[in-house]
């Protein structure tokens, strides 16, 4: 029997990852990108990958508490099994990578180095310097060449991915892609096509990402008919560096080596950082979190940096907001072995030496927790069936997605170097499961389907393409709507939102989008046309932006990423003990109240106008229940009393 | 402090522009030609943001409407080492070059081209598939039994690691080949109906007997110097030495000095040298 095809579109981590695994498997593998892989957006990741280590394991750590730490920093909106095997995979996952050669820091004694990451009090981050993005995706890169050396892996690089081909049961049997240098688009047939297509940063203008991290390819799959999981939660990093084209993110990994975030306590004092006395210094995550102290979960440290900034006026800069990042304290050889990638971004783009001056920093939109709704079948012990076809599967029959084109792993909220880790197990573990459903496949695999099928879904994207180099000139322009999209969308639907707010951006958005699909091109060649492939991209922006705002306003609640003043819980205000308590109970009562309400998966898919329509699911919380997440805030002690107490009445009663 | 000092005289003229040229090709086999455009200045900009407001507004000095020139970026931070180019006659990176600074050392204009060692495919766009090609030939991969669970690697120093690092931050941006006197311009054309995989089949087999570069002979010495892939050192060694190889290298030194991650190449060079030439011998003895 032929051996199955399968097309994977996309070359960072997840995307590396499966390609090899599926040539040790012996399919027919071929992988599709943007750019060479070595480029891909995964080479920007500086801080780290998670997992559960021999030094953790001796301070008491174990799978079960990286589980815990990523379901409670996901504010419980993860089905629980996936993130039960993810964290049991992630030691191995990790020795493979360094098998693989990746030059991950030592100990003096030889063992992999690890630093601490928010969200967590264990040490539990290996690293290889400051760019460990960059190294895990060179070692799966340069095993991606072996195979294609001996021809197991077929390499389209510098292609566009445009559309799923769907035969007349709905089932994916390949896909149109456009060459980005000759413009020649082809229809590829495949038995499994595999989305590890990265996030869409892009939607927000500016933002940490690469620019290739457009969300096109989800978009595509989206109006294909895929489900879209979890939409409005876009995480936004606290510690990036403001820039005209990029905001430069300064990794979590500064605050993991002993970074500390401050404000002077003297609105705007005009003295260098370096000069400000310590005791006129505010160290507000330390002060207000004294047991996570800097090393808080990103929504909430994001929150505060907001906070200190605009509510209390105690911006670093009176004519901008930022805060200081401060590593001066550190001494000059972890500087320098541990963080030198990191810090070199500041130097190189802000022209200052954070080694002796503090950093200026302010939030930035950096990772997307939703992404393709993917299926998965669980064990009776609560994990997960590796091999099982509906492993990573999305709606689309044929159709899986890996890596942070998914929304499966990190809930409402994702811990730093978790991402890398969930990149990489989603794509090692898709290949057993694309293998069983390859073999069950009905009607034959996608070589033998009829041409028909195959030259309609090229003649479609080929039409539209046509079409889009022959609009008339003197429209607007697709940057100028770029710009227009990535403000709306950075101003009402990040950190701060309001239904108000979001209503109105919904429609400006929906204009935008018909303005969009209506902008000239100043470019009409047929050769290396890339205006031809942003406008593309831009256009599918607007389905994922929508899908974020209509998510955003339907969700009544704070969780994780998603804040709503409107809707937060209030705060413990009494003094007297009694008082107190009586809050705390309410606020109990308050919280199961919500999750009644909102613990549930927000799933999208497009109507026939190709306006969102959103459905919700339950949420499999069946190996932790949720709890409140209060990361030791000061004055929440008495609502963690209550819980607790609440919590073991609970369990008398059911005992009984 | 001193760039401040820079944007605050700037912003003295709030209005003031600077003029960029860019050498323009509109495809392989096409001559090239200089346009002229006028920027209007910005607080941190770098040519990657020059080049975004040459795409949007399309429009050269003299007011004549051009497609935009096409380039290649995505990280914006030098580590995906795609938007490399020629910038004021230096080979570099884009996202990095700020426009502050390069119009401190040369006020009057920006001078963007190609690389001048890869073919043009369009503008700015060059083909640089060559260096895959040599990582290819190189073998430059740690060759594993298999993906299955066999625990951790080899224990490792702390000054191993430290030098495998500096070799495996190469962002096979080309800079290095770019300015290697050694390193010659290979260019083959598209037949009329020639399929791109024909094409790029023909440009591989020139390209895998061509000198593979500094890059390609310290990705030798980085897998050669690590545990498991030193147990097919004999195979990099090889290739070292084949066509192509390192003899070919003529210890101008000019790669060192352009390599935006301060990648010790001469070092490289010359334990390659060295190891290759113990291999050459060992291979004599073993006839
Ligand atoms: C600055 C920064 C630092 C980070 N640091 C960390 C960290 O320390 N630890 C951590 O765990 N996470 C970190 N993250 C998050 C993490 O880097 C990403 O989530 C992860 O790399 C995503 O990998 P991926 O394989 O899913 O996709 P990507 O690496 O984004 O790759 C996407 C691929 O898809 C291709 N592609 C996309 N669309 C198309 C299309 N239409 N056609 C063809 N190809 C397409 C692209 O070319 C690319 O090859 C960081 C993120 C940023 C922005
Ligand atoms: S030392 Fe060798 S590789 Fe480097 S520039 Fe000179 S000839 Fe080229
Ligand atoms: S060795 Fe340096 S200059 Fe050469 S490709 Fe690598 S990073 Fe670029
Ligand atoms: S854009 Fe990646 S190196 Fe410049």
């Amino acid at each position: 029997m032929a051996k199955p095809s399968v097309m994977i579109i996309g070359g960072g981590l997840a995307g590396s990852a499966a390609a090899m695994k599926l040539a040790e498997l012996d399919c027919a593998v071929s992988i599709m990108s943007f750019a060479p892989l070595k480029r891909s957006h995964s080479c920007c990741a500086q801080g780290g990958i998670n997992s559960v280590n021999e030094l953790t394991r001796q301070l008491g750590d174990h799978e079960g508490k990286h589980f815990e730490d990523t379901v409670y920093g996901g504010d419980f909106l993860q089905h629980q099994p996936p993130v039960k095997e993810l964290a049991e995979w992630a030691p191995r996952i990790i020795d493979l990578m360094d098998r693989l050669g990746v030059t991950f820091n030592r100990t003096p004694e030889g063992f992999r180095d690890q630093r601490r990451f928010g969200g967590t009090l264990y040490r539990r981050t290996a690293f290889a310097g400051a760019t460990t993005g960059q190294q895990l995706l060179y070692a799966l890169d340069e095993q991606v060449r072996r195979w294609e050396v001996t021809g197991h892996i077929r390499k389209y690089e510098h292609w566009d991915f445009l559309a799923p081909i769907l035969d007349d049961q709905g089932r994916c049997r390949g896909c149109v892609a456009q060459d980005m240098i000759t413009m020649e688009i082809r229809a590829i047939p495949c038995d499994a096509l595999v989305l590890a297509t990265g996030g869409c940063g892009l939607i927000f203008g500016q933002s940490t990402n690469s620019l290739a991290c457009t969300g096109s390819a989800d978009s595509r799959l989206v109006q294909a008919g895929a489900r879209y999981g979890n939409g409005e939660f876009i995480q936004v990093h606290p510690t990036a560096i403001p820039g005209a084209d990029k905001l430069r993110l300064i990794s979590e990994s500064a605050r993991g080596e002993g970074g500390r975030l401050w404000v002077p306590r003297t609105p705007h004092d005009p003295r260098p950082g370096q000069d400000i006395p310590e005791r006129e210094r505010f160290y507000f995550l330390e002060e207000r979190y004294p047991k996570y102290g800097n090393l808080l979960p990103r929504d909430i440290a994001t929150r505060e940096v907001f906070k200190v900034c605009i509510q209390e006026g105690l911006s670093v800069q009176p004519d901008r907001p930022c805060v200081y990042l401060d590593v001066t304290g550190l001494p000059r050889d972890v500087l320098d072995r541990k963080l030198g990638g990191v810090l070199e971004i500041y130097e190189k783009f802000q022209g200052v030496d954070p080694r002796i001056t503090p950093m200026k920093i302010f939030p930035a939109v950096h990772y997307s927790m939703g992404g393709l709704w993917v299926d998965y079948e669980a064990t009776a012990q609560g994990g997960l069936r590796i091999e099982s076809p509906r492993h990573q599967h999305t709606s689309i029959p044929g159709v899986f997605a890996i890596g942070e084109c998914e929304y499966q792993y990190h809930g409402a909220n994702r811990l730093g170097a978790n991402s890398l880790v969930a990149c990489l197990f989603s794509g090692l573990t898709v290949a057993p499961g694309i293998i069983n459903y390859t073999t069950t496949l009905p009607a034959g695999l996608a070589a033998e389907q009829s041409s028909t099928l195959f030259d309609r879904a090229a003649y479609k994207e080929n039409s539209r393409f046509q079409t889009m180099l022959a609009r008339p000139t003197g429209g607007p322009s697709v940057f100028s709507i770029h710009a227009e999209l990535g403000q709306l969308m950075t101003k009402y639907a990040t950190v701060i939102r309001h239904n108000a707010d979001l209503a109105q951006a919904y429609e400006r958005v929906s204009e935008l989008q018909e303005e969009a699909e209506a902008c000239s091109l100043s470019d009409t060649g047929q050769w290396a046309n890339q205006e031809v492939f942003f406008a593309r991209a831009l256009e599918d922006m607007f389905p994922l932006a929508k899908i974020i705002l209509k998510g955003a306003l339907a969700r009544d609640e704070c969780r994780g990423a998603h804040y709503k003043p409107e809707f937060a819980f209030p705060e413990i205000t009494a003094t007297d003990p009694i008082d107190r308590r009586r809050e705390a109970v309410e606020w109990c009562e308050h919280f199961e109240e919500n999750n009644r309400k909102w613990l549930k998966t927000t799933i999208a898919t497009l109507d026939a106008e190709g306006e969102p329509r959103l459905t919700y699911e339950a949420i499999d919380t069946s190996l932790l229940a949720p709890r409140p997440r209060l990361y030791g805030i000061l004055g929440g002690e008495i609502i963690e009393e209550v819980w607790k107490e609440r919590e073991a009445a609970k369990q008398l009663a059911g005992s009984r | 402090m001193e760039k401040r000092k820079a944007a605050d005289n700037w912003s003295a003229e709030p209005t003031r522009a600077f003029r960029v040229r860019v050498l323009r090709q509109d495809g392989p086999a096409q001559p090239s030609y200089w346009q002229r455009f006028s920027i209007a200045w910005e607080p941190d900009m770098n040519c990657i943001s020059v080049l975004q407001k040459i795409a949007a507004k399309a429009e050269t000095i003299d007011g004549q409407r051009v497609a935009p020139v096409a380039w290649d970026c995505n990280c914006l931070e030098e580590v995906c080492g795609a938007c490399t180019m020629v910038i004021n006659g230096r080979v570099r990176q884009a996202c990095t070059a700020l426009v502050d600074q390069l119009l401190q050392d040369r006020p009057e204009e920006i001078e963007l081209q190609p690389m001048k060692k890869f073919p043009v495919i369009r503008d700015l766009v060059v083909d640089r598939s060559r260096i895959f090609v040599s990582l290819q030939k190189v073998r430059a991969w740690i060759p594993v039994d298999s993906y299955l669970d066999m625990g951790a690697g080899p224990r490792q120093s702390q000054d191993v690691q430290q030098l495998a690092y500096l070799y495996s931050k190469c962002i096979s941006c080309g800079c290095c080949l770019d300015a290697c006197p050694q390193f010659i311009k290979i260019e083959l054309y598209r037949e009329p109906g020639e399929s791109t995989e024909a094409y790029e089949a023909r440009l591989r087999e020139a390209n895998y007997r061509a000198f593979m570069g500094a890059h390609a002979i310290a990705q030798v010495d980085l897998f050669n110097s690590n545990p498991i892939g030193s147990m097919t050192a004999n195979e990099r060694l090889d290739a070292l030495i084949a066509e192509g190889g390192i003899q070919v290298c003529g210890q101008a030194q000019n790669c060192v000095k352009v390599c935006p991650k301060g990648i010790p190449l001469t070092t490289a060079i010359g334990r390659g040298g060295r190891a290759a030439t113990k291999h050459i011998v060992k291979k004599l003895f073993d006839r």
